[in-house]
């Protein structure tokens, strides 16, 4: 237990903090953006967070400065704006990245000071680091986890992600025995995962997992292609549309015949 | 068993055919009640006008011409066209006339008016020359308040050239005891009272144009009953004919006797909201708290197997229906101002009775449902919102707002009730509060509460400031000194605060001379007997018979002065980046961006003015010149680039609607400077005077008249919508904008505020995203903000309904503290609603 406030001074590294968040995660919350990730989705609708450095790019026309340094104290100054409809709503803040457990002290005591100010605790993250971390620094402090499970496939999923999935899925089995209350999220990418075979290979394990109830199954968009362009990227996937509503429905329908709460959308 | 229904009740098939017709045509202009009112009154010369009033009325109920809709429960239309309107020529009338050839032409809520219509009228019109109440107002006004409205600072347009309406009846007492048992009253009344009284004379008159104006109503209502029974003769259809034989029956009864049933009831308060609207122009004048006045009806036939709720609920529909029947023709420039036919008949469901207890019901959750049924502008519907409301109420008033016809509008008990006792009313009176209009609170029945005053475009003051008070070569506002020579912020600021009092004094001349028009040429009697104590005081309600009576002008610009002012702040005074000089050159020039037709025209007037002082005399041709040169010459490459950088400094200075402490409590100092300084002054009726934050949609034509702004707003563009922060300057969500206009003073501004957002559906989709939508709603009123109301459509479909506005007849938007139908409202409106963040990504 900490007992003095130096927890407040811990620096992070964000790019964005959203407010007003109704699809990840209970109520209205805030959403905090760490920077930096381990993967390389190619889908990727936030890929200025992936570098961990701080780095230019060039919005509407204007170059911005992506990622900026700042304490527990200061977020959660700006998380707490909003607390009057996180107790209105059940809401509250949720961590997501970049992958937030690639600084884990920072997201540890951001949670834990958000448990402090009484608010609701999420995490969006794909698990991929180490188990005795997650169990240490961030499960106490943690109200849900939403954690993304993108393919069953380890070669696949290295093809398209840039590393194999044996961490994250291993981890998804520690993290539902420890009885943490959990939902896992699929990004529906076409060309990727969205055969009605590879969704329900996910939904199968997602119901073999201790505890876990829900699914939700998150259409793929082409919110940040221009974000490439930004950072001088390019986008790999500019030949795939998004899937249509019928599709999706007809993945919904798959994956609930393994008794799971299936839902399209957070 | 769940306390409420609150499921969905089948729509009759009746709705959509009664919707239809009233829609099928371009609503006409209609010169019956205008020649009929004329005749009374040439038959009435120099008798009292309080008696004159009453015999045109009776006049006007005996002969106006009254038809039966196909199809309609609910009977009773003031015009034969559907949504037509009649003519008011006793508040003012040469717009009409003027504007005879554009009505039908013209981009904001055009009529038809035939031929034979425009010779009616111009003939009844050779009579109130020099009669009108706005002829009077204007004798009665200050110069320097005609120079002021001359310049565009304020308006008081609407009750300028208008009935006032703006008030609730005791539809409660009609329907317990009838036109007749009013009767009764002043008949009481006036038996208490000796003829040596000394004011027996003005006390019998009134009283008696109490009796003449009920008797009247009595009259009318019998006219549809025989109408009805006439038609049921030939009706061939046998079920129509039962209906019609039903129509007849009730027509013979009420509102002459206490209503009996459900229907009774729901015909009776009909007669009497179509006949107020006979009677005067006034607009607003709103239902109140039908969901509790009529339950007892409603709740005695459920109880007896009288009626079924499908039932009840179809005759609910019709009346929603009606409310959307009656029209009003008003001049182009006011039709900019309140656009979408909207007659802000304002209906609230939910909330508190006097001993503070919920009295939320079924049919309140009826009301919802027949919105949803009828999908019109009409009633503005409103829901009441505190601690006990239950939460399955306001799930299903979500629900509706989720269509995007942007009802209903959201009120805030806990910051309405103490705000009101504030100003005198009791806290009983208090508790069961009602809205008129927009946003506007005030006790049913008791009050006389004036609450659409005037415009007062805040922005027009901190033009006189930079202009040292005077406009077109006219000192129009004070001598406040050249901006150049101010040396800090304080005295910038008390400069503004000094026009804008000087402003404030001279709105309140121009209301309080409108005030005593009003009671010497249009004192109504019929709307009077049914409001307390007007029997009582033996006055009409325009006499201060009203137990409450206030004034309450609205002011509004607030996010545009508070942009505005804080960056003069900090720019030319913390920062000291620019200098005020500079900053007036860059308004007057329109920061480089051209200038508007008016604009030039202005700057070239000012110039030949300044000419003319100094004894050069102009030619034609001169004067030509300079305004080719102001056009198109004015502004150097060189200029424009530091114009363009003054406008990305003022870009980075935060912008209220954020979230921002210190910016936020910067614009509560800001509302401060209209909502105090009004507060001080009374009416002619024994009233106070109170402020609204609002603008209806005048932000939008009143913004056409005004210059650049410090906050980068460009000259004649709208200035910002409510209490909101200005289009697009707000950027982090609704979340921190709410939180933002949640810090602005919403209590003392009693007369109402208004704060507009608007929502993709996206973000109240599924029951969850009805939850998190409500409970923004509760945590926006957990910090005290007072009224809220949403626009739930994506941007795509209104710059379709823009590009294609056949296929978008019926999209009903929130334009202000009303809905109206999209394509009906002008283009600059239109994009104005368009330009109004969407939140909810």
């Amino acid at each position: 237990m900490q007992l003095d406030t130096n927890y407040l001074q811990t620096k992070g590294r964000i790019f964005d903090i959203q407010k007003y968040s109704i699809h990840d995660g209970p109520g209205i919350r805030t959403i905090v953006f760490l920077k930096g990730c381990a993967f390389r989705c190619r889908w990727c609708c936030n890929p200025e967070s992936q570098r961990y450095d701080i780095h230019p790019m060039t919005v509407n026309g204007e170059e911005k400065v992506i990622g900026r340094d700042v304490t527990v104290e200061e977020v959660m100054h700006e998380v707490l704006k909003d607390i009057a409809h996180y107790r209105r709503s059940g809401g509250g803040m949720t961590l997501s990245g970049g992958e937030c457990l690639l600084q884990p002290q920072f997201a540890s005591d951001l949670l834990f000071a958000a448990k402090q100010a009484g608010i609701s605790t999420a995490i969006e993250s794909t698990a991929f680091a180490d188990f005795e971390m997650i169990e240490e620094k961030i499960l106490p402090h943690l109200d849900l986890f939403l954690m993304d499970i993108k393919h069953m496939n380890a070669a696949k999923h290295k093809l398209f992600i840039g590393k194999s999935n044996e961490k994250v899925l291993a981890n998804a089995k520690k993290i539902a025995e420890r009885g943490q209350n959990l939902i896992i999220r699929v990004p529906v990418v076409p060309t990727f995962n969205d055969t009605e075979e590879e969704i329900l290979e996910i939904a199968r394990f997602a119901r073999s997992l201790k505890g876990v109830k829900q699914l939700h199954l998150l259409p793929y968009h082409r919110m940040g292609q221009d974000k490439y362009d930004g950072l001088g990227r390019e986008y790999l996937l500019k030949e795939i549309e998004p899937p249509t509503n019928l599709h999706m429905q007809q993945l919904l329908e798959v994956a609930k015949t393994t008794g799971l709460h299936v839902q399209i959308g957070g | 068993m769940a306390q409420f229904y609150s499921e969905d009740i089948e729509k009759s098939p009746r709705i959509t055919r009664l919707v239809e017709h009233l829609y099928a045509d371009m609503p006409v202009i209609e010169a019956d009640r205008a020649v009929i009112l004329t005749k009374s009154y040439q038959e009435t010369e120099g008798e009292p006008i309080i008696t004159r009033r009453a015999k045109a009325f009776q006049k006007i109920c005996e002969e106006l011409p009254i038809i039966i809709r196909p199809e309609e429960l609910i009977v009773g239309s003031n015009s034969q066209a559907p949504r037509g309107c009649q003519i008011f020529p006793e508040y003012s009338f040469d717009w009409v006339e003027d504007e005879f050839d554009t009505f039908e032409t013209r981009s904001a809520d055009p009529f038809y008016i035939a031929p034979e219509t425009k010779k009616a009228l111009h003939e009844v019109f050779q009579y109130w020359k020099g009669k009108t109440t706005s002829e009077l107002a204007t004798s009665y006004m200050a110069p320097e308040t005609l120079t002021a409205m001359k310049h565009n600072i304020f308006t008081p347009g609407n009750y300028f050239y208008n009935g006032i309406g703006h008030f609730t009846v005791q539809y409660e007492k009609v329907l317990a005891i009838g036109f007749e048992g009013i009767i009764k009253e002043a008949e009481a009344e006036l038996a208490e009272h000796t003829v040596a009284d000394p004011d027996y004379a003005k006390r019998s008159h009134f009283l008696n144009a109490v009796i003449i104006s009920c008797r009247a109503a009595i009259q009318y209502a019998k006219r549809y009953a025989l109408l009805a029974l006439e038609e049921a003769e030939q009706c061939a259809d046998a079920e129509r004919k039962l209906e019609l034989l039903k129509i007849a029956e009730i027509c013979a009864k009420v509102p002459g006797k206490p209503a009996e049933s459900f229907y009774e009831a729901c015909q009776s308060f009909w007669f009497v909201q179509m006949l107020l609207q006979t009677e005067s122009s006034g607009h607003s004048i709103s239902p109140g708290r039908f969901d509790q006045y009529m339950y007892p009806y409603y709740k005695k036939d459920m109880d007896e197997g009288k009626i079924t709720r499908e039932f009840a609920q179809e005759l609910m529909d019709c009346i929603w229906v009606k409310l959307n029947d009656l029209n009003k023709v008003r001049d182009a420039a006011s039709a900019e101002g309140f656009a979408g036919y909207s007659l802000f008949q304002n209906l609230i469901a939910g909330g508190q009775d006097a001993e503070g207890l919920d009295v939320t019901n079924d049919l309140s959750f009826m009301c919802i449902e027949a919105s949803m049924h009828v999908m019109l502008p009409a009633p503005s519907l409103s829901v009441r919102v505190w601690n006990g409301t239950p939460d399955e109420f306001l799930i299903k008033a979500a629900k509706l707002t989720r269509t995007g016809i942007g009802l209903p509008a959201y009120y805030n008990d806990e910051v309405i009730i103490p705000s009101m006792m504030s100003r005198g009313v009791t806290l009983e009176d208090a508790r069961t509060y009602n809205i008129i209009g927009c946003v506007e609170p005030q006790k049913a029945g008791k009050t006389d509460g004036w609450h659409d005053a005037a415009f007062y475009n805040m922005c027009r003051p901190l033009e006189m400031v930079f202009s040292n008070g005077m406009e077109n070569g006219e000192q129009v506002g004070l001598r406040t000194g050249e901006v150049e020579d101010m040396k800090s912020f304080e005295e910038f600021y008390d400069a503004y605060k000094a026009q804008m009092e000087y402003f404030i004094s001279l709105l309140v001349n121009a209301d309080n001379a409108i005030d005593i028009a009003h009671a010497e040429r249009c004192p109504l009697p019929f709307q009077s007997c049914m409001i307390d104590d007007c029997i009582g005081r033996g006055k009409a309600l325009q006499e201060g018979g009203a137990v409450y009576n206030f004034t309450g002008p609205q002011g509004f610009g607030i996010a545009n002065m508070t942009d505005s002012l804080y960056a003069i702040k900090k720019l030319v005074f913390e920062e000291k980046k620019v200098t005020l000089a500079e900053f007036k050159q860059a308004l007057m020039m329109n920061y480089g961006k051209g200038l508007s037709k008016e604009l030039t025209e202005e700057i070239t007037t000012k110039i030949v003015k300044g000419l003319a002082a100094e004894g050069k005399e102009v030619s034609a041709r001169e004067i030509e010149a300079i305004y080719r040169s102001v056009k198109y010459d004015t502004v150097s490459e060189q200029d424009k680039r530091k114009y363009d950088e003054l406008l990305n400094m003022i870009d980075r200075v935060n912008k209220y609607g954020n979230d921002n402490l210190e910016v936020d409590l910067f614009a509560r100092d800001v509302a401060y400077t209209y909502t105090k300084p009004l507060q001080k002054y009374k009416n002619p009726r024994g009233g106070q005077y109170q402020a609204g934050l609002y603008p209806v949609s005048a932000n939008v034509p009143l913004g056409a008249q005004t210059g650049a702004t410090p906050d980068g707003r460009l000259a004649n563009t709208p200035v910002a919508d409510g209490v909101g922060p200005f289009s697009g300057k707000d950027v982090l969500g609704p979340t921190a904008t709410a939180n933002s206009v949640a810090r602005l003073d919403h209590g003392i501004a009693s007369n109402g505020t208004l704060f507009n957002q608007k929502f993709h559906p996206t973000a109240l989709s599924g029951m969850e995203g009805l939850q998190k939508f409500v409970a923004l709603i509760r945590a926006y009123f957990d910090q005290k903000g007072m009224h809220m109301q949403f626009n739930v459509v994506s941007r795509e479909t209104l710059l379709d309904a823009q590009a294609h506005p056949e296929k978008y007849k019926g999209l009903v938007v929130r334009v202000a503290g009303y809905s109206a139908l999209f394509t009906t409202l002008s283009k600059s409106l239109q994009d104005d609603i368009i330009n109004r963040t969407t939140q909810g990504f």
